[in-house]
């Protein structure tokens, strides 16, 4: 059932210290900011974060981490020219740091949703990341064990909801936010537009609403006003 | 030797652009493509518009356009590198699974990527100096060497110092077993074939003098 929470910190309210959080997002783009803020304000710690990178800049996931509230970070690419909070604390031995290639990382959040028990990827095959992990050859192909990312929690960013919780995506911020949505047991979505049932047609609904439990409305601030959404 | 010693000696070397305009020559119409960040980025500046190549971002897009400027930016559309891209006729968008399904299934014909190293064999090895206290990151490059049915490196066959980067095994962190089939450098093309390396052509440079630079035994 669909929860429309008033704002942002009603909406991640009940995240409890020590929480598996998924966060969309591929660098700024599709990264839930003002669910992130809300978090940094609610003060959760503990946190296990999984998102592509580590954090840019100052806001968002960069604060979430600058602020100490993440105790591991599972990710793809954490060192970027503007990654110096998570910089920081990684070489002080302040953040743990679990790195999966990419598709890896994608894959095993999208098998957690569609209750998939472990899957044979050839990503990764013969490098350090794959060591100890166990191995098989299938066809004469090279393959790596790897399971599943569940979540307690994902916070993602959608262009428009539903009040059935159907979500559409823009351009390249959609990226981790459909795969996301599948992985956690609850997921939180901010969206720049909410209309009612029906507002969307269904043949180009991206995420249905079953995955999503809570919708928050955040504008866009200021922004240029985007062509419509698919 | 130095670098400067390196230029002096080679002067029909390939400089970054000439050897992008040649990898794009040899991009077959109607592929589908992707270029890693950095210098592969190069390539899709002499893809005509008639080329018929369609490239793909692994952040979940085919049909990505030429960087975004001015009024084009929009935070949304970004490429791999975060660099703000545009979108071309026929463009489409997927999710992040779907986009890596795409790479790790075949469905891509050629990625390019920048390397630190290449064997012999077709080990990569581009992510990870190993260096005590570098912050690694990997991204997609694994998933890439791997997932299209043809990987091209470009890089300078030379390190700094001299020291080819064409070698018989990688001693910097593996990316992928036996992924590359060809290395586009500033000196040579080397075709990775099941019995060895072959020098397709060189620029600047004779093959005995090639195979004085390179510790790995070559073919013409």
């Amino acid at each position: 059932m669909l929860t429309i929470s008033d704002n942002a910190m009603e909406a991640v309210a009940d995240i409890p210290d020590g929480a598996t959080v998924l966060i969309g997002g591929f660098g700024p783009a599709g990264q839930p900011v003002e669910l992130i803020e809300a978090l940094v304000q609610s003060g959760t710690s503990g946190l296990t974060v999984v998102n592509n990178n580590a954090g840019n800049g100052e806001v968002g996931l960069a604060a979430l981490i600058g602020a100490g509230r993440v105790r591991k970070i599972i990710c793809s690419f954490p060192r970027q020219h503007d990654s110096h909070h998570f910089d920081a604390k990684y070489r002080a031995g302040q953040i743990e740091l679990e790195l999966v290639p990419q598709g890896n990382l994608a894959e095993r959040i999208r098998t957690a949703g569609a209750g998939i028990g472990a899957f044979f990827t050839p990503t990764g095959y013969g490098t350090p990341l794959a060591e100890g992990k166990e191995v098989r050859e299938i066809d004469g192909r090279h393959y790596v064990l790897e399971y599943p990312i569940r979540a307690d929690y994902a916070l993602i960013k959608a262009y428009r909801g539903d009040e059935a919780g159907n979500l559409v995506y823009r351009k390249t911020a959609r990226n981790f936010g459909p795969v996301m949505a599948t992985a956690a047991r609850t997921t939180i979505a901010q969206v720049h537009e909410l209309v009612p049932l029906g507002g969307i047609d269904p043949e180009v609904v991206v995420t249905p609403g079953v995955y999503v439990s809570r919708l928050v409305l955040v504008p866009r601030e200021a922004a240029p006003e985007p062509e419509e959404g698919q | 030797m130095s670098q400067n010693a390196a230029d002096r000696s080679f002067e029909g070397r390939l400089d970054r652009n000439a050897l992008a305009a040649l990898v794009a020559s040899d991009i077959p119409h109607g592929a589908y493509v992707n270029l890693g960040i950095g210098q592969p980025t190069l390539v899709s500046n002499y893809l005509a518009p008639g080329s018929g190549v369609t490239l793909h971002t692994e952040n979940g897009m085919l049909g990505m356009g030429p960087e975004a400027h001015g009024d084009e930016v929009d935070l949304d559309l970004i490429n791999a590198g975060k660099i703000p891209v545009t979108e071309l006729p026929g463009a489409s968008y997927f999710h992040h699974a779907d986009s890596f399904a795409m790479m790790r299934g075949g469905h891509l014909d050629i990625c390019v990527l920048g390397a630190y190293q290449v064997s012999a064999t077709g080990d990569l090895a581009n992510w990870h100096t190993g260096t005590p206290g570098a912050i690694p990151a990997v991204g997609g490059a694994m998933d890439l060497a791997i997932g299209a049915r043809d990987t091209f490196v470009m890089m300078n066959l030379l390190t700094r110092d001299g020291q080819s980067k064409l070698v018989p095994e990688c001693t910097y962190p593996l990316t992928g077993l036996g992924c590359v089939s060809r290395v586009y450098t500033d000196l040579a093309v080397f075709l990775i074939e099941p019995d060895g390396a072959v020098v397709r052509e060189s620029f600047g440079i004779g093959f005995e003098q090639l195979q004085e630079l390179v510790p790995v035994l070559l073919r013409q």
